[in-house]
């Protein structure tokens, strides 16, 4: 890289590991849409540069991410700070508009067209200012996040931008907003908080694989044993029976009524296709009311057959064996038996070329960058730098997670890119912004920012 | 505060960790311990491309290519390219009409897809691939395919070599293991059926990568799991397609067979089957209908009657009685039986005797005489050393089979029939226990249940002109390459006769040579070569409408020569020939001067082959047949020449062609009775048109008109 000349005379102080780790990822993924797009028999230089490939574009793309990052090395980190709310206002502002001047693609109104081709899904770019406002809002002076009221606006910060995304139709980038939980956690919410997230989340799996009948009976002997075996305790605390009988009906509740009329009335039916082909069931349209709706406007109903995606996906992975069939010889790939495979399903590409090896090492990469983003973090003198610091590792740690899950099955399909590798100039370039933010901000440790 | 809840910092990152190891072992999961993913991808994208190795040419003695490959190609078309395709003229080009276009691009592309070529027309003939080649350039999403076919450049020995034709899947069922899949190409009859597995070669596996709508994107692995095709071994032939060409010509127009044998080896120098037809006639594009035609030909055509049909062999038989009389001793080479016209040894007059005489051995053989071969005959049963006539028989036909008599010989060509030599057995069922002699006495003479093949009567000329061996009779002299499967391993064992001393060979030899000089067989006399044969004419009887009518006898003629050092033993059957001498014994002489002098000398014989080749026995009765087969053919085309006219009288300038008239007859014929248009056809034509000209004759008509 020539700039790299340049940064080090201007920004003492850069982590250069989180740089190269960064290059490498993204020569990774110029190198997977390659193989993806791969035909034999072309002239490989010449259709680099010709632009008209999805590699020639998404080197574009990480060319215009170069200039970027010069940018923000070069900027006074306490910009970062000064601009953090009014950069949230402003993406807040730009999700509205997509109301207004949005663009539908793939079925989400979640674009702003840019002219000349280009796209911007707001969504992507405001993960960046969300991380920055709630950065500011947890260094401010005043916050105790100990108290449930900043809890409560924290959560807040974090939530508006995914309920806007689920407005615009993008379920799956509005659950990345939830990453900034752990984040939240980290800093002082009551773990209790988590558990029962966790919990629900068991509670509706195990709703969808038990028969309703099974999982009543299962959790009224688990509520009844729990009263049995807590005996002593409740006669020394009243209330504990009234808690464990209320736990027992919430979860019952969610069980028999809250689960079912998720899926039927708040997804769509193709996303709970998805989710109910996860765990091997079919979901049966039928009941679905957007379904319903979409039919009574005699529009035919989204039909498609749905494990397709992650069967042709687990094909490809599995088929790469131990060490692969090698750059560019993978079959599923050449046949494009995985569909959307330079984008979600890059993964794919790298599993079937360099099998478990290297999907092993690639995982152990983003592990690497993760643990260094967190061990960064903890190094900060200021909570700004800190919680932006764990904002960016919990995104990239989401993103990565539920990609790779969605690959190998085990996860729900959601349009939720691989951070650095898939194809795309949004994806790209917010995750490129996010994470020199933070090599801008640690390059600065020394000064306090508040 | 920045040091407050600093722990769970390290629970954030065990956290991390943990769901990398859950993804991580999910992987371990589908790429390790899963064979299923990756037999799934080999499904979804490797293409398994069978090369066909050429199948293995077919050489005669002489090294002339009798059956070797040639190109044919295929129409193939993938209809997702065609688009501004110059339809009418394609469609003229090939005869068809665009409803018929239409609906054969339709179907392809249901069965196929769009995206895959597949074949439009197979096989085109020479003519028509020239027609289009020209032409191509106007049809974008056509292209002409290479495919190697079969050719016979003699156009001889149809039924010895055979042919080939897509399996089926009874076919499939039986050779299970070995590899033929649908639409494979396998020997049916012939020697093509019975070296199937040396002719075929070892077929190659190319593999492709296929995208998600199957279309080939390129080798897979650059081609290092491929497999290469080897091509079919060669075989190499005793017969010898010169002398097979004479037979079949002077066979022509005759029912009946020729087989000629080389003694010393029992390769098999020719194997005439008459009728016979053009084996070109069975590959490429139309044999569907040519085999339609063959398989409903009255006078069987598909039929090897060289080994497939049984024959009772008549006099040729005396030569087998005598030996073993002479070798039992009942008679020796001087005794001497009289004949007044009839045998009666037994009481009835029967058989028959043609020239009454007082004769020895040689001419009883020479005369063939009925009344000293049923003397002997029934001398050699009924030998005071046998209790009874079922040890005397067995006697008779323990030395009977070691001629090879009885049994399938074992010749290289499928579907060899066994012949029969009856046992004591089956007579006591038609006679009871108590049968003797006389009830089988006509066996004698080669008439009674005693049947034959070609093959069988050609090798036991053979077995006497060797004086007592024979190899089993065979086509394929060696396999260029080597024979692997010990295919030709029985060809090579000497079988022997049972203990007949050598004098006895000669006594008959003199016998058989004496046929020749002043009986029976004179007409089969080659100048200057001491021939040995022994002529034969067997009564028979075939059904018509039902009821059992005595037909015109078979003409045999089985012979060797020369006599000293035997080099071939010939056997000829015409169906319903009549007397030998007319039909079986010069065609013999003709054979044997062809193959010992390598052509037929003089102009009075080359004159005879001509005559003999133009002479018409078919039996009357397969006449019958085809003249009928013929008259509902011509009526059908007829009544469709009419109705034609009748439809649009202004068009009828348009070309007809033979193909779209074939598929149009049976609609047609469904609106009227067959009978009525038959009758009115006969009246308003001449009905003698030939098959090959009505087509002529057709479209002349329609052209004047």
């Amino acid at each position: 890289m020539a700039t790299n000349k340049n940064n080090n005379q201007i920004s003492p102080g850069i982590d250069w590991v989180i740089v190269w780790v960064y290059a490498t990822l993204v020569a990774i993924g110029i190198l997977c849409i390659f193989m993806v797009e791969y035909k034999p028999g072309i002239n490989i230089l010449q259709s680099f540069i010709a632009g008209k490939t999805n590699y020639s574009k998404q080197l574009m793309f990480s060319s215009i991410c170069v200039v970027m990052t010069l940018f923000i090395l070069l900027a006074d980190s306490k910009l970062f700070t000064a601009f953090a709310n009014l950069m949230y206002a402003f993406g807040i502002t730009l999700m509205l508009a997509t109301f207004v001047i949005g663009k539908s693609i793939n079925g989400s109104k979640s674009w702003i067209p840019l002219g000349g081709g280009f796209n911007l899904q707001p969504a992507e770019i405001c993960k960046i200012f969300t991380s920055l406002a709630l950065a500011k809002f947890l260094a401010r002076q005043e916050t105790d996040f100990s108290k449930l009221r900043s809890q409560i606006i924290g959560g807040c910060i974090a939530l508006a931008p995914a309920f806007l995304s689920v407005l615009q139709n993008e379920t799956g980038l509005a659950l990345v907003y939830f990453s900034f939980f752990i984040v939240m956690y980290r800093e002082g919410l009551p773990p209790g908080l988590l558990i029962i997230g966790f919990s629900f989340g068991a509670l509706v799996v195990a709703t969808l694989v038990l028969e309703p009948n099974t999982l009543a009976i299962a959790l009224t002997v688990i509520a009844g044993g729990v009263i049995y075996f807590t005996k002593r305790a409740r006669k020394r605390n009243k209330n504990l029976l009234t808690t464990i009988i209320i736990v027992w009906t919430i979860c019952v509740g969610i069980q028999r009524f809250a689960v079912p009329y998720i899926f039927n009335n708040v997804f769509q039916c193709y996303q709970s296709t998805r989710i109910f082909s996860m765990v091997g069931k079919d979901y049966d349209c039928s009941q679905n009311k957007s379904a319903m709706r979409r039919t009574a406007d005699k529009e035919k109903a989204a039909k498609k057959p749905d494990d397709y995606n992650v069967r042709q996906s687990k094909i490809a992975i599995g088929s790469g064996g131990l060490i692969g069939r090698g750059f560019l010889k993978g079959t599923q790939t050449r046949g494009k038996y995985v569909p959307e495979q330079h984008t979600d399903f890059i993964f794919t590409s790298i599993g079937e070329a360099f099998g478990l090896t290297g999907s092993v090492i690639f995982l152990g990469l983003c592990l690497f960058l993760l643990i260094r983003i967190i061990n960064t973090a903890e190094k900060q003198r200021s909570i700004f730098s800190r919680v932006y610091a764990y904002c960016v590792a919990c995104i990239m740690f989401f993103h990565i997670v539920v990609n790779v899950c969605m690959t190998i099955g085990l996860f729900p399909i959601i349009g939720i890119t691989l951070p650095f590798i898939s194809y795309g100039g949004s994806s790209l370039l917010s995750f490129t912004i996010l994470l020199f933010i933070l090599v801008r901000l640690d390059a600065d440790r020394q000064m306090v920012l508040r | 505060m920045s040091v407050f809840n600093q722990s769970r910092s390290g629970i954030i990152q065990i956290a991390f960790g943990f769901v990398f190891l859950i993804i991580i072992g999910q992987l371990v999961n589908l790429q390790v311990f899963s064979s299923k993913y990756k037999l799934a991808a080999e499904n979804n994208a490797i293409f398994r491309k069978i090369i066909y190795p050429d199948r293995g040419i077919i050489y005669d003695r002489n090294g002339k290519s009798i059956l070797e490959n040639t190109i044919m190609y295929d129409l193939v078309v993938t209809p997702v390219e065609c688009k501004g395709v110059d339809t009418l003229s394609l469609c003229e080009l090939m005869g068809i009409d665009t409803a018929e276009y239409k609906k054969r691009i339709k179907e392809i592309s249901f069965r196929n897809g769009t995206v895959r070529p597949s074949v439009f027309e197979p096989l085109l003939s020479p003519d028509m691939y020239a027609r289009l080649n020209e032409n191509m350039f106007k049809f974008p999403g056509f292209v002409l395919s290479e495919r190697s076919a079969r050719s016979y450049p003699y156009s001889a020995a149809a039924n010895v070599l055979g042919y080939i034709a897509e399996v089926d899947s009874s076919f499939l069922r039986k050779h299970k293991d070995e590899g033929y899949e649908n639409g494979d190409y396998a020997g049916i009859t012939g020697l093509e059926r019975s070296y199937e597995k040396i002719l075929m070669g070892r077929r190659g596996v190319k593999r492709f990568i296929r995208d998600n709508k199957s279309r080939i994107q390129g080798p897979f692995e650059n081609g290092a799991y491929d497999t290469v095709a080897v091509a079919g071994k060669n075989l190499h032939l005793s017969l010898d397609v010169e002398l097979q060409k004479l037979g079949e010509k002077l066979m022509n127009n005759k029912v009946g067979s020729i087989v000629a044998i080389n003694p010393k080896t029992g390769g098999i120098l020719c194997m005439v089957s008459a009728p016979t037809y053009d084996p070109n006639y069975l590959t490429g594009g139309q044999r569907r209908r040519h085999y339609g035609e063959l398989a409903l030909d009255p006078r069987l055509p598909l039929i090897n009657r060289t080994v497939s049909t049984k024959y009772s062999p008549g006099s040729t038989f005396k030569t087998i009685v005598g030996i073993i009389g002479l070798t039992e001793g009942v008679i020796n080479a001087n005794t001497r039986i009289g004949c007044s016209g009839a045998y009666y040894g037994c009481g009835n007059g029967k058989p028959k005797c043609l020239d009454p005489g007082y004769f020895n051995f040689k001419e009883g053989i020479a005369h063939s005489c009925n009344t000293f071969f049923a003397t002997v005959y029934k001398r050699i049963l009924d030998q005071p050393r046998f209790p009874d006539a079922d040890s005397g028989l067995k006697n008779f036909n323990q030395y009977a089979s070691s001629f090879g008599l009885g049994r399938r010989l074992g010749v290289d060509v499928p579907s060899e029939k066994n012949g029969n030599l009856p046992i004591s057995s089956y007579y006591r069922k038609i006679f009871g226990r108590k049968w003797n002699s006389c009830n089988i006495i006509s066996n004698s003479i080669g008439q009674g249940e005693v049947q034959t093949t070609i093959v069988q009567l050609a090798n036991v000329m053979a077995t006497i002109a060797n004086k007592g061996y024979y190899y089993t009779p065979h086509l394929v002299d060696s396999i260029e390459g080597g024979d692997p499967n010990g295919l030709l391993d029985s060809f090579k064992v000497k079988h022997v006769t049972r203990d007949v001393p050598d004098s006895v060979f000669t006594q008959v030899q003199d016998g058989m040579q004496a046929v020749m000089e002043f009986g029976t067989g004179a007409a089969a006399q080659v100048p200057g070569i001491v021939v040995c044969g022994k002529t034969g004419t067997v009564q028979n009887s075939a059904k018509v409408n039902g009821v059992m009518v005595k037909q015109k006898d078979h003409a045999f003629f089985g012979a060797f020569a020369p006599r000293d050092n035997p080099k071939i033993a010939i056997a000829i059957i015409c169906e319903n020939a009549g007397f030998g001498a007319e039909s079986s014994a010069p065609i013999a002489s003709l054979m044997i001067e062809k193959y010992l002098r390598d052509s037929v000398a003089g102009a009075e014989r080359q004159k005879r082959v001509e005559v003999l080749a133009n002479k018409n026995l078919i039996p009357p009765i397969m006449r019958l047949a085809m003249a009928r087969m013929d008259s509902i053919k011509q009526a059908k085309i007829l009544l469709l020449q009419q109705q034609r006219m009748k439809e649009d009288e202004d068009t009828i300038e348009e070309e007809i062609k033979m193909d779209t008239l074939n598929e149009v007859v049976p609609k047609q014929l469904k609106n009227k009775p067959i009978k009525d248009s038959g009758k009115k056809a006969f009246t308003f034509h001449n009905a003698e048109i030939l098959v090959d000209e009505k087509k002529h004759n057709l479209n002349k008509k329609i052209a004047k008109a």
